[in-house]
This record gives structure tokens, sequence and C-alpha cells, in this order.
């Protein structure tokens, strides 16, 4: 965000205070998100996926495009978010509130727990490291079929009504509602957290984690701690899904998952938080649209479409657009 | 205030560090000088933790700090730069500096309190980026700025955590000349409390702002002097200065 022009009279504290203000079309930008309820109500289920993928694509932000963390099993904290926000409505408690924050705490936990390895590697290392977490904890929840119900999934999952009035409908209209409030409050809270002087640390740590220990920063803790955050709110996700539709099934912690949601943030563009739910929106409409005129292969458009926005905007979608009118204005 | 008692450091056969011994008096203006791979920057990177010494010890202030870890030496005051950038390519100079103020008072690990609301870390910040002639470009991103205000902001990073021992790897290196002497009047000018340990290949440099000077060959100490003792001695002459100056 710093290829903003400047004037020289402007004084630093000001500058650095306009960096983290609301721009009038983030404004239009959430108020757009309620178009569906009236626009296209019969793609509500559809919206409530892509405002979940969202939470979750920015819960990768956070570790991949601030703090420079690449990770290849993300799908790790969604899905362990989505079972224990599903066990706990099997086992009897169904308030969605306690069960999502439930979903975040454990997802956070462990996260907080791998964190101390994650910090201990870097570069292709680190990518096989976070890819053979991922691996291990499907595996585990694969095996735990008593808990997990394995490949059949969780069965008995029952949600209560939301504040005790909204009940979730089969329209959708509550799921919709519901996961666009958390991503909203999961958004300010992201938001909040990269534009403090740890957001500026995280970004240091990306832009040359060499100089972090020369300023005198214990820079590992840092990492330590946006992953555990990053986790919960993946976990967070994951238990949105699973309230939102009543099913887990094991492919919550899947590969292709953990695959999915990079490439979401690739073509929204990395490290602007935005990038992540402009990435959701694309993946997930071009794959119903694509799945509708051919539910083989629409990886393959997919495919396509990562390779045109890699090699033509390397910033993303959002990137080149931020670009552009920078350009113009 | 900072004091090497005889640190030595070997890669394999090769001895890079010799038993050193060095010894910092507080305000010092102390130029470490040598023929390439005498192992100047080696002693640096001993000094500030980068590598572990084989034998000897590290004493900051009196306080043995050998196996303290880097950065928590220079949360004790121990501070250097690098003879190559090492800078955060896509944050503008008042960030930071601004973070390396906040990382020095504890402070960077609040991820709920906005960075525009540590107004102090700011005006600090912008207090070393104005001391250093940087205030003009403290908005604009550091990647864009020229190669000289570059090494300045290195050495801004460096002050900015409020250092006892600055040292300094070539802070010109690569700087045009009269540029350079511009650079080393601001080193010159900075408050007489910091020891200053420096690296520079230029000779007309070293003379004019060490008050003592090291000169290493091999790993090891050959002479430590007043300037011009070393400028009169008939070794340094024969293994620096010797070809090629007049």
């Amino acid at each position: 965000m710093s290829d903003t022009t400047h004037t020289a009279a402007e004084t630093p504290q000001r500058w650095l205070r306009r960096q983290g203000r609301w721009s009038p079309v983030e404004i239009v930008f959430w108020l757009a998100t309620l178009l569906p309820f009236f626009l296209f109500p019969t793609y509500l289920p559809l919206a409530s996926q892509v405002a979940i993928a969202a939470l979750f694509a920015i819960s990768v932000d956070l570790v991949l495009g601030y703090a420079g963390i690449v990770t290849l099993g993300h799908a790790m904290f969604f899905g362990l978010g989505a079972y224990a926000a599903g066990l706990l409505s099997v086992y009897g408690w169904g308030e969605p509130i306690t069960g999502l924050l439930f979903a975040g705490v454990f997802a956070g936990l462990v996260g907080f727990v791998a964190s101390f390895l994650i910090v201990r590697v870097q570069h292709l290392a680190l990518l096989m490291v976070t890819l053979g977490l991922g691996l291990l904890t499907y595996e585990l929840a694969n095996a735990m079929t008593w808990l997990t119900g394995g490949t059949d999934g969780l069965r008995g999952i029952r949600m209560w009504q939301v504040f005790g009035y909204f009940r979730f409908d089969l329209w959708g209209y509550t799921a919709y509602g519901y996961s666009l409030a958390v991503l909203f409050i999961g958004f300010l809270i992201s938001r909040t957290i990269v534009n403090s002087s740890f957001g500026l640390a995280l970004r240091g740590i990306r832009e040359n984690v060499k100089r972090m220990p020369a300023i005198g920063s214990d820079y590992k803790w840092h990492l330590q701690k946006i992953y555990a955050i990053s986790a919960a709110l993946a976990g967070v996700a994951g238990g949105l899904l699973v309230q939102t539709t009543s099913t887990v099934t094991m492919e919550v912690l899947s590969f292709q998952r953990s695959a999915d949601v990079v490439v979401m943030l690739i073509l929204g563009g990395t490290g602007r938080l935005y990038g992540a739910i402009v990435g959701a929106i694309i993946f997930l409409l071009v794959r119903d649209q694509l799945a509708g005129m051919n539910p083989q292969y629409w990886y393959f458009g997919i495919g396509l479409l990562l390779m045109v926005v890699v090699l033509f905007m390397p910033k993303g979608i959002l990137g080149a657009l931020a670009r552009l009118t920078s350009k113009r204005g | 205030m900072l004091k090497t008692e005889s640190i030595s450091k070997k890669f394999g056969s090769l001895e890079v560090a010799r038993a050193v011994s060095l010894e910092l008096p507080r305000g010092a203006r102390h130029a470490l000088i040598g023929p390439n791979g005498a192992g100047k920057t080696t002693l640096i990177n001993l000094i500030t933790g980068h590598l572990k010494p084989d034998s000897g010890r590290i004493l900051l202030e009196g306080e043995d700090i050998t196996g303290v870890a880097p950065a928590a030496r220079v949360r004790r005051g121990l501070t250097r730069t690098f003879q190559i950038n090492t800078l955060f390519p896509d944050l503008t100079p008042i960030e930071a500096v601004t973070l390396a103020v906040c990382e020095r008072e504890g402070e960077a690990g609040q991820f709920w309190r906005s960075l525009a609301s540590h107004t102090d870390a700011i005006d600090e910040a912008y207090g070393v980026l104005s001391q250093l002639r940087l205030a003009d470009v403290a908005t604009r991103t550091t990647r864009t700025l020229p190669y000289g205000q570059q090494r300045l902001l290195e050495i801004a990073l460096a002050l900015a955590t409020k250092p006892k021992v600055l040292l300094l790897d070539e802070p010109a290196a690569g700087v045009p000349r009269d540029e350079s002497a511009m650079l080393f009047s601001v080193i010159a000018a900075l408050p007489d409390d910091i020891s200053v340990l420096f690296i520079e290949h230029d000779m007309n440099l070293v003379f004019q702002f060490a008050s003592r000077i090291t000169v290493l060959v091999a790993g090891g100490v050959l002479l430590e002097a007043e300037p011009d003792v070393i400028r009169t001695d008939s070794r340094v002459r024969e293994v620096y200065l010797g070809h090629g100056h007049d």
C-alpha cells in the first residue's frame, strides 16, 4: 500500500495514519456483499461458501502474504475447527457462536504447538513441514473413525438457532447472513492486526528476515503468534462450514483444500486481505460456472486462470487493479 | 564498553580469527583495517553473535555476552550495520525505523494497537531520519531510494536501537568518494557516548575519523595504535599500504 503518491509537506504521522484509513471503495465493497440477499437469493448457499472460503483465505494471507510463511497444509486447521464444531454439536451443544469460538480456540492451540516446528525451518523445508503436518492430520482423522466417522463423515450434527432466533433455513438466508457477519468480524480483526506495529513487524520479517535480529527483534516469537492467530481464524472458517451445512467429511482436511486456498490467494493477490476475498469469489464462481458446463474437467479452467494471473499479474488481480488506478490517479 | 578477550575461530583448518583482543572505551572511534580476507567482517560477526567463537570471551560493559543471542545483544546496546544493504525493500524509511524503535521498546508485538497510535516511536524515528538527512524521503519506498541514501538508512536502523556500541561494516561501501566523506561526517557527528568500530578501506577517511586503529592480518591483530603510529609503521606499509599507495 506504500505505492500511493505523497506530498513533501505531509508529516510522517499523518502519512502513517492515512495508511490505515477506510477508503470509500472498501465501504462500497462491504455494502455490495449484501446484494445476494436481494439479487441472487437462489445463490445464497454458494455465497455462504464464498464467505467461508474468503475467511479461510484471509487466515492464510496473514501467514503467507504478511509474514511470508509459505504453507500447503492450512486445511489442517480448517478441518480441526470443522471437527471441533461438529463434535461439539454431536455431543449435545448446538449453540453456533460458542461452537465457533470453541473451533477457533482448539485450532489456535494446535497451531501454537505446531508453530514451534514451523519457525525452525524455511523455504522448501517449511513447505514440506506444512504439507507433512496436513497429511498427518488427515490420516489421523481417517484412523480415528470412532470419533470422526472416517470417510462416511460425522453424523448427527444439529445446530441451534443463531441468537436463539435465526433458524438455519433451507434457502441459506441465515447461513449467508451468519457467514458474512463472521467473515466481517474476522476481517476487522485481521485488519487491526496488519495495521498494528505487530503487522509492521510481520512485513519486516517478510521483507528481510536477516535484518530482524539486527534491530533487536525476537522475530520467531512474532511468527509463532501470527501462526496461532491464523490457525484460529482458519478453525473458525472450518467451524462455519460445518454449522452452515450440518456435515463434516474428511474433505475439510484434504490437501486439495490446502492447495485451493493458496490458489485463491494467488488469484486475488497476497498481502492485502481483500485479495483473499476477491480470490475466493473468483475461484468459487468460476468453479460453479465451469462445473455446470463440464463437471469433469473444471480444474482445467482454474489452471488456465492461474497461469494467466501468475504470468501477467504477478501481484494478483487486485494488485493489477491497484496499479491501474494509481497510474490513472 | 566493549571488550573481546582472545577470541578465535576456525573454518576447518583456516584460522579466520586468531586470539583477537580488542577494547573499545566509551566514545571510541575505532577503525578496523586490513587486506581483503583478513577477517574483518568475521570479527564483526563474532562480536555480534552471528558466528560463535571457538574460544575467548566477549564482554559488554563488563558482562560476558559470549553466549547471548544476536537479537538480545542488540537489545543490550550492541548493534551493527551490514556491508551489503540489508534493508526492508518494500517498507518506507519511516516504517522501518519506527519498527526498530518499537522493537527496542518491546511494543512491536502489540497487534491490537494501530501503528499510527505509537506517536512517540514515530516521532523518534523521524528524528533519527532527520539526523541522517533522510527526512525528505521518509515516506518513499526504500527500494526506490538512491544507493547513498540506502547506506544512510542502514545506519538509521542501527541508531534506532539506541546502541552503546555501533559496529559499522564498510558504511561507505559502493558510495562515490564525495558522498562517502559526507557519510563519514554524519558518523563523526554521532553522540559522544556511542562507541564506534568501523571497517573502511579508504585510508584517508580512516586517518581522518579514527582515533585508534587496529590492523588485522590473516585473522590476527598485527598492530593496534593511534593513526600517526599506523601511518609510519613499516610492517603496516608492507602488508597493507605497500604497493600503489604513494
